[in-house]
């Protein structure tokens, strides 16, 4: 019997350039975690796309669920007063 | 052993001189690491007790819309506050050790938030001069060599826009109101004018942090530059709304391209930061209070969790 085991799944995180933020890139499998950093930097930095890797456990990741997200989200639908451009500063004054 | 430790210097070095970041797991110098702790704590210590001085406005807010604003500002200081503690932490402290050395008095905040907020004039006074000194001193920050405390700055700065904005509409106001409400305004000018100077911290050459931090990108610009940029950008906007500015000195020079400005009270300035500004004792006597009386709070949400965990064990267990 073989086995057919695809070891655990890893959400993979790249930062694009020195300072910004690490963006999702995809997942991996992989059995431990050097396994899915090496994994992740074989499919996701071929062609130099990242300074730096995070690999995560994908059962680690707690998620919104997309049938709530209306009334998940709606607290923030009506404060348009977050926005600076909500407040009317005349246009001579400047650096504001 | 030496060798390692001197090629991770190089590293860290050549990465600052290049302008790149240094992310966590990143080897650094530990003074770095500590000059970069104190001042992230101080900051997230700022946005948070800076919500002292407002909060004692919700209830007399003058209108429903202004009542809003006032909370959903005061609730992106908790939230700025959250950001930098969280980059803070990525330096290998934590949370509760953070909120210890507020409360011994071993890390400190802004002195601006021991001055009171004494008229409603004062709630626009601090979205535009004291937001607006710390949107100048943000703006540089964005650049900091330390990653976590780049992007924390990134969103910030993106927040603080409506923050000093509703500030200056809230002066505007006023200054096309009733004389009495134009006198207000400038009696609140007249009380953060100089506190708000005093944010950017000492002139340079008695500045004890100053030559470290930026030879290590920690600070882009020094004090005196950002203290100058403020200025600079300032003026005019109080002459729109029709203010005096406190300073007989304040002058624009030709030959510097920038204004000059009168000396600031570093006397008093040094006094508030001893802990004997006006309302010193009472921001930390509240944050110690708050955060003692709402400690039951912490320990339902702990077992809650504890109780749920178990449930699951024994789901998984039948």
């Amino acid at each position: 019997m073989s086995n057919d085991n695809q070891f655990p799944l890893w959400e993979v995180f790249v930062q694009a350039k020195s300072g910004t933020p690490y963006k999702h890139a995809g997942s991996v499998h992989a059995a431990d975690k050097e396994m899915a950093l090496m994994n992740a930097r074989d499919l996701y930095s071929r062609r130099n796309e990242g300074t730096a890797i995070w690999v995560v456990p994908a059962s680690a990741i707690v998620a919104s669920s997309p049938e709530e997200i209306g009334s998940f989200f709606e607290p923030s639908n009506d404060k348009a007063y977050r926005h600076p451009t909500f407040y009317e500063i005349p246009a001579e004054v400047k650096h504001i | 052993m030496e060798n390692n430790t001197v090629n991770f210097e190089n590293v860290f070095n050549d990465k600052i001189g290049k302008n790149e970041y240094i992310e966590p797991k990143d080897w650094m110098p530990e003074k770095y690491r500590k000059t970069l702790i104190r001042q992230i704590s101080q900051h997230a210590h700022s946005e948070v007790i800076g919500m002292q001085p407002e909060g004692n406005w919700i209830t007399r807010a003058p209108s429903l819309r202004r009542k809003a604003i006032l909370l959903a500002k005061i609730q992106d200081e908790g939230g700025h506050g959250l950001y930098l503690y969280s980059a803070c932490e990525t330096l290998g402290i934590s949370r509760e050790e953070l909120i210890r050395q507020l409360h011994t008095g071993a890390a400190k905040y802004s002195s601006i938030f021991n001055y009171p907020a004494l008229n409603w004039a004062d709630i626009g006074a601090i979205g535009w001069l004291v937001d607006g000194a710390a949107i100048v001193n943000q703006v540089s920050l964005q650049r900091t060599s330390y990653g976590p405390y780049s992007r924390a700055m990134v969103r910030i700065c993106k927040e603080e826009s409506f923050h000093q904005r509703q500030g200056y509409e809230l002066l505007l106001e006023l200054c096309r109101g009733s004389k009495e409400q134009k006198a207000m305004a400038q009696d609140a000018m007249n009380r953060w004018w100089w506190p708000s100077l005093m944010m950017f911290g000492p002139h340079d050459a008695d500045s004890a942090h100053s030559a470290d931090s930026i030879k290590w990108k920690i600070k882009r610009e020094t004090n005196d530059e950002l203290r100058q940029k403020f200025i600079d950008k300032t003026v005019a906007q109080a002459e729109f709304l029709g203010l005096t500015i406190p300073d007989p000195d304040l002058k624009w020079n030709e030959a510097r391209g920038h204004y000059d400005f009168g000396k600031i009270d570093w006397e008093e300035f040094n006094n508030v930061i001893k802990g004997n500004g006006p309302c010193n004792k009472q921001r930390l006597e509240h944050h110690v209070k708050v955060h003692n009386e709402n400690a039951w709070v912490r320990e339902a949400a702990n077992a809650y969790a504890a109780k749920k965990a178990k449930a699951a064990k024994g789901a998984l267990v039948a």
